[in-house]
């Protein structure tokens, strides 16, 4: 490997970086802008972080979000854990490679068609929309994506534990609980993980599903953004890259840490 | 009194007729859609037996193991243990406990948790049971290890933690299932009599599933030696070895000579067969009728080679010395025949210092004692 830094990887990484980082920095930028022009420079401030939470409007769209994202992430991981179990375990069942084709279409299924089918539904079966409604959407498309998480993880799953602990007296029930989902827990919850991520920032489904009363973040800024982008909104975007920043370094540094461990731990057993 | 191998064995329940079977196969079949894994086999096995199920993979042993540990049902047949028909008992309702090939350990539990599990699925006090961890960890040698994760060990102390939480519920019968199968050579070796003495100890009796003949040999009191479903011979190891009663069997285990041939006569005391280029061989023990095509098989430590045709001996061949190889502790021949049967001889080293030596291309004799091979039917 070539490990000069030649110009020409000094150009294509600034390029990619620049590409990929400065419309962000950008905007954390004149969140902290003295001046209302977002385009213009007025000084230091952090007077529109206060503004934000005195915004009565963004902040009840966040408590929307933050609920829908914590039902729906929760709801969707169940389903979509059982719905990995029968996929891997009950392999032999009639119409499995249909079936287990149908739960990943929607990973592809563009958005718009998602939310106009579903919104149909709604109307359909004469559901009001609003809060309810978003969150069974949410449920919807994130769920086929727990089920990947969960399903990759129990694919390596070793079946000789689940048969271990039966065999020294577990019955089935008691088995899954004290075996199978310690054991593949982290890949759960970064099925969860995942799941309340893609609920936060989802704006198209969220569109068609909703009502009234149940104005989620995206759809709010977008709305606004439509009126002319406020210092505002940069403040209430800056706030959620911080929060998914720290969360995401917390969780790799956790991550990196444990695998050391691991490594170390290993590296020693088999010299002592 | 003669005996065959080298042991004499006290404990043999299944030459006393009024010996209480403990575990029974009976007419046990298993079919997984088209593959019959288990033939209509019948077994017996004796309380504080050590039992090994051999054969190649494929062979059925494991999908036996697995429907005494209750993991799959006999497709027809049935199976009792200590009296009782195992028929619709669930893994976690019999008394047996296995030691799995991969181990099982729980990763998130701790040395002492993997141990105590079965414990307190029987709902044993908690003082009880820290107790019989400890005595468990005592017993496996790895009482400093107790809140090390399985992660955290080397194989052979895995190998060991399976051992012990395998036993802790005092089963009635221990399930194997290649149990020295991940360990090294000299790690399995020492592990072989320390599996025996546990045995001994704890006085279980134990089931182990190998394809290793040597572990095998070393560590059972029986073998059945398996093959397609189907068990070819239930005998001690100086029996499978000494007296296979089939080709297959004979091949199995060890190396063998076969030479095929004819009962051209039969005394009551010896049986003279005619190779099939004209070979004439006398054995003591053959039970085949006049005229009967057979097989001749017999075991290269058996076999003496020598430059010159020994005085005394029954059974003489005449060849030329083909291979050679000096092993340490014993050589081996390979003297191809005048008919161009090739012979595998091999010589115990017993002194530094030999009389006749030999080399490549050398004329010589190969020669057997009339008891030294056993008779098969072709």
């Amino acid at each position: 490997m070539n490990a000069t830094w030649s110009r020409f990887n000094i150009t294509s990484i600034t390029l990619g970086f620049a590409f990929l980082y400065l419309p962000i920095v950008l905007l954390v930028v004149f969140s902290f802008n003295e001046s209302k022009l977002v385009t213009v420079w007025g000084g230091f401030s952090t007077k529109w972080y206060v503004s934000l939470f005195h915004n009565q409007g963004l902040m009840d769209a966040a408590w929307v979000t933050i609920r829908v994202g914590l039902i729906s992430a929760t709801v969707a991981t169940v389903l979509g854990t059982m719905g990995a179990l029968a996929l891997t375990r009950y392999t032999r069942f009639r119409g499995r490679v249909l079936f287990s084709g149908m739960i990943f279409a929607p990973l592809v299924m563009p958005d718009v068609i998602t939310g106009l089918s579903l919104l149909l539904l709604f109307v359909a079966i004469g559901m009001d929309r609003g809060m309810t409604t978003v969150i069974l959407a949410h449920i919807t498309f994130t769920m086929c994506f727990v089920a990947v998480v969960v399903q990759s993880r129990l694919v390596s799953f070793d079946r000789s534990l689940e048969e271990a602990a039966m065999d020294l007296g577990a019955p089935p029930v008691k088995t899954f609980f004290q075996i199978t989902l310690p054991v593949i827990l982290p890949a759960i919850v970064s099925g969860w993980m995942l799941a309340f991520t893609l609920s936060l920032d989802d704006l198209v489904i969220a569109s068609f599903a909703s009502g009234p009363g149940a104005t989620t973040l995206p759809m709010k800024i977008y709305s606004q953004v439509r009126l002319g982008v406020t210092p505002e909104i940069n403040a209430a975007c800056t706030l959620l890259i911080a929060i998914v920043t720290v969360g995401v370094i917390i969780a790799s540094v956790a991550n990196k840490r444990r695998e050391v461990q691991r490594q170390l731990d290993e590296r020693a057993a088999q010299r002592g | 009194m003669k005996s065959l191998g080298s042991i004499r064995r006290d404990f043999a329940p299944w030459n006393d007729p009024k010996a209480k079977p403990y575990i029974q196969f009976d007419g046990v079949t298993k079919r997984f859609g088209d593959f019959t894994a288990v033939n209509n086999l019948s077994l017996t096995i004796f309380e504080r037996e050590f039992f090994a199920l051999l054969g190649a993979s494929g062979c059925g042993k494991s999908t036996l193991l697995r429907m005494l540990a209750g993991f799959e049902e006999p497709t027809a047949g049935r199976i009792l243990l200590d009296g009782q028909d195992l028929r619709g008992i669930p893994p976690y309702r019999r008394p047996v406990n296995m030691m799995f090939q991969s181990y099982a350990l729980f990763p998130h539990m701790t040395v002492e948790n993997n141990i105590a599990f079965g414990l307190k699925q029987e709902g044993m006090p908690k003082p009880d049971i820290e107790k019989r961890v400890a005595d468990m960890l005592k017993l496996v040698k790895l009482e400093q290890f107790a809140k090390r994760k399985p992660h955290q060990l080397s194989g052979g102390q895995r190998q060991r933690v399976a051992l012990a939480r395998s036993v802790a519920k005092r089963p009635k019968v221990l399930l194997l299932d290649e149990p020295l199968g991940a360990l090294d050579k000299k790690l399995r070796e020492e592990t072989q009599f320390e599996l025996m003495d546990l045995q001994q100890e704890l006085g279980l009796t134990f089931v182990v599933v190998t394809h290793d003949q040597e572990e095998a040999m070393t560590m059972a009191d029986r073998i059945a030696i398996m093959d397609k479903g189907e068990v070819m011979q239930v005998a001690t190891p100086a029996e499978v070895y000494e007296a296979p009663t089939s080709r297959f069997v004979a091949h199995f285990v060890g190396n063998v000579n076969m030479f095929e041939g004819k009962v051209a006569e039969r005394t009551d005391k010896a049986t003279r067969i005619t190779g099939a280029t004209g070979a004439q061989i006398v054995v003591e023990n053959g039970a085949a009728a006049t005229g009967a095509d057979i097989i001749f098989a017999i075991r290269p430590e058996k076999i003496r080679v020598s430059s010159k045709k020994p005085a005394d001996a029954v059974n003489a061949l005449e060849g030329e010395v083909y291979d050679i190889a000096y092993l340490g502790d014993m050589t081996v021949y390979h003297v191809r025949l005048d008919d161009g049967q090739i012979v595998r001889a091999s010589a115990l080293n017993a002194a530094r210092v030999t009389e006749d030596p030999l080399t490549w291309n050398d004329r010589a004799w190969v020669s057997f004692r009339p008891d030294a091979g056993v008779v098969l039917a072709r």
